[in-house]
């Protein structure tokens, strides 16, 4: 997993689905390993393989058409279960982006903690986005982090995205939440003198 | 101006508050299971530190055990390796395990209320989504990612921005054969499995005022099914007088001192929400879901909605959805054969779901070709249903009483429901093969599963009382 995320001129890979659940980015029956590796192959994996491990030649991730680091998916992407198993899936896949029109609140935090950059578009962009990339399944996507913009290169059209600043610094200098909250721990000893239980 | 009880708890817990910065939220219960919290032992290894307050960490083996002959080893390779580690990891870092064989051991958020550790005013968090289930007791409780869980171990803390406030009122009472699982999915199915995103919900009104604890956690546990951050419920005599006597609550002084301080958990009259919205008991019948996510549910007596009614945008993921499920646009479900029903999980797994079940099939028997199972949330709940004969009415009935888990409402475990086949579950999710690869999945309260159960079709319970 690459710790740092600022800029990317990527293809992208277009699952057009509302309600993109965890369960169908990373099945439960997945969740068995003990590791945060190895779980890219099994990425959408009812959708990707039929019961007999053969590829379903109509899903998207088995065309050789497309390829790229950049995920784009209906709204309401990674509801569902806060298994992080669907952002480390992404990230073994080799995906860096989502985007989406709309993200479940615990997939965005796990995407963020693992350097994934989770970018909301309006509903008017991503319907162009897909229609670039039906266009043509080349269609490169530029995301820019420091400037806050995605942009589809073939026609010049984009969109400014917002991102916490926080998150922002962590992604672009490989930062992580832990680091800065160990860096509390007076504050957290101090808080803990005024709690009026033990509990 | 005034506080929502939201506010109040979520204020009392902020440890840092920096602009441009996430809140540093302190946490005062953190449960682990065996899935979610492996990485995240293996990250404070990597870091060198150790678990900050292992106390205020409880851990127990719930998602991925089977629920027959518990035991003995764990068959599957990988499950057991899973439930070791955890075993390991909560030994080698000083952190309590209820594990199997533990007279404690149960769906986390099933075992976290009932042993009293779940109490008002508390921050609680779990690497599972459906933590939100703790906020019946007028607590802070929401799910988050392994990160998170690393997070918490290594500092009792988690960095999180403040979600916005909704209120979510229902008025009046409920018909016959109604349950708060039906409350819960007419909510989801009018506001969409997104219609609360970036919210954090409180229950009120009359309708909910009445429910018991067990009623009120099948509610605040659905929240995030509408994508709320989580739910609550301010805390009232029906809650104190559940927890009271429980082994973890606080005795004694230290429970009047604590009585006082949740006497004062509520929304101020005038606080603020973000946004209300407002529904009425009366409106609400026997839910069953039809698709897959859970806001595409309805009345158990209405019809799927036709293609006309729904925005030209929305039907491919529609069509999809009914495909996967094998119906048609329009049709009804009532009379639609099941083969499979659940009765489990955090959402309806505790002794008043297995008594009401127990009630309504006394004396009758499952149809011919249905499985039912029974999969109790908790060794507690498992033993009192012992001890007051409702597993002999079930063994009577012809269902199966398994042991403790999370079981087919995930199926990481091999309580799979075959490829193809109909489920009605008292569980959350009617996820693409959530219950197993290809299966299809009916949410419902326990009384219509069980109404399933007996008649071998999806039924209006309300006939059948």
């Amino acid at each position: 997993m690459s710790k740092i995320f600022q800029h990317l001129v990527s293809p992208a890979v277009p699952v057009p689905i509302e309600n993109i659940d965890t369960d169908q980015i990373i099945p439960a029956r997945f969740l068995k390993a003990t590791t945060r590796e190895g779980f890219g192959e099994n990425l959408f994996r009812d959708w990707r393989y039929e019961a007999d491990n053969t590829p379903k030649a109509d899903f998207v991730m088995n065309n050789p058409l497309y390829s790229g680091e950049i995920l784009v998916a209906g709204k309401n992407f990674g509801c569902g279960s806060s298994r992080e198993h669907a952002a480390w899936a992404i990230a073994d896949a080799g995906f860096k982006v989502v985007v989406s029109s709309f993200f479940a609140d615990i997939f965005k935090n796990n995407a963020l903690n693992n350097f994934i950059l989770p970018i909301q578009v309006t509903e008017a962009f991503l319907d162009k986005i897909f229609e670039a990339i039906s266009a043509n399944p080349k269609a490169a996507l530029e995301v820019d982090l420091e400037n806050q913009f995605i942009r589809i290169v073939a026609t010049g059209e984009k969109e400014s995205f917002d991102i916490n600043q926080y998150k922002k610094t962590c992604l672009m200098n490989g930062y992580d939440d832990i680091d800065y909250l160990l860096s509390l721990r007076k504050e957290i000893e101090q808080y803990e003198t005024t709690r009026p239980f033990n509990f | 101006m005034g506080k929502t009880l939201f506010d109040k708890i979520w204020d009392s817990h902020i440890v840092m508050s920096k602009p441009g910065h996430p809140d540093a939220v302190y946490i005062n219960t953190h449960f682990i299971h065996e899935v979610t919290s492996p990485q995240a032992f293996d990250g404070l290894r990597k870091r060198g530190i150790p678990v900050f307050r292992p106390a205020k960490t409880r851990a127990t083996a719930d998602h991925n055990v089977p629920t027959l002959h518990q035991d003995q080893p764990i068959k599957e390779a990988l499950s057991r390796h899973q439930v070791e580690m955890l075993t390991k990891n909560t030994s080698e870092y000083g952190v309590e395990l209820y594990g199997l064989g533990h007279r404690y051991q149960g769906i986390v958020h099933v075992i976290g209320p009932e042993l009293g550790i779940t109490l008002p005013g508390m921050t609680i968090v779990c690497g599972d989504s459906h933590t939100s289930t703790h906020g019946a007791f007028g607590a802070v409780a929401f799910g988050i990612g392994t990160s998170e869980v690393e997070q918490v171990l290594a500092t009792q803390c988690i960095l999180q921005y403040k979600p916005k406030r909704m209120k979510i009122e229902v008025s009046g009472q409920l018909g016959k054969g109604v349950l708060s699982k039906d409350i819960i999915l007419y909510i989801i199915s009018k506001i969409s499995a997104s219609g609360a995103t970036g919210y954090f919900v409180e229950y009120a009104g009359e309708a909910i005022r009445n429910l018991s604890m067990e009623a009120r956690m099948t509610i605040c546990n659905m929240s995030i099914e509408m994508g709320a951050r989580g739910g609550l419920i301010a805390p009232d005599s029906t809650t104190f007088d559940y927890i009271k006597g429980r082994e973890f609550a606080p005795k004694g002084a230290d429970w009047d001192k604590a009585l006082e301080y949740w006497k004062t958990l509520y929304s101020d009259a005038d606080a603020t929400f973000d946004k209300v919205l407002t529904f009425d008991a009366a409106d609400i019948e026997p839910q069953i879901t039809y698709g897959t996510n859970p806001g595409m549910g309805m009345g158990v007596t209405r019809h799927i909605p036709a293609l006309e009614q729904l925005e030209e945008k929305e039907r491919p993921s529609f069509k999809k959805s009914l495909e996967y499920m094998d119906l048609q646009p329009g049709a009804e479900l009532l009379g639609k054969k099941v083969d499979y029903v659940f009765i489990g999980s955090c959402t309806n797994s505790r002794i008043e779901d297995l008594r009401l079940v127990a009630d309504f099939v006394k004396g009758k028997h499952k149809a011919d070709d249905v499985v039912v199972w029974i999969v109790p949330g908790s060794k507690q709940v498992e033993a009192q249903a012992k001890e007051e004969g409702i597993d002999k009415v079930f063994a009577e009935a012809g269902f199966q009483l398994r042991e403790p888990g999370c079981s087919a409402c995930l199926a990481m475990n091999e309580d799979k429901v075959p490829a193809g086949m109909y489920c009605i579950s008292t569980s959350n999710r009617n996820f693409e093969g959530r219950q197993g690869p290809n299966a299809r999945t009916f949410l419902a309260s326990p009384l219509t599963a069980a109404a399933a159960a007996i008649t071998g079709k999806v039924a209006d319970v309300r006939e059948l009382l």
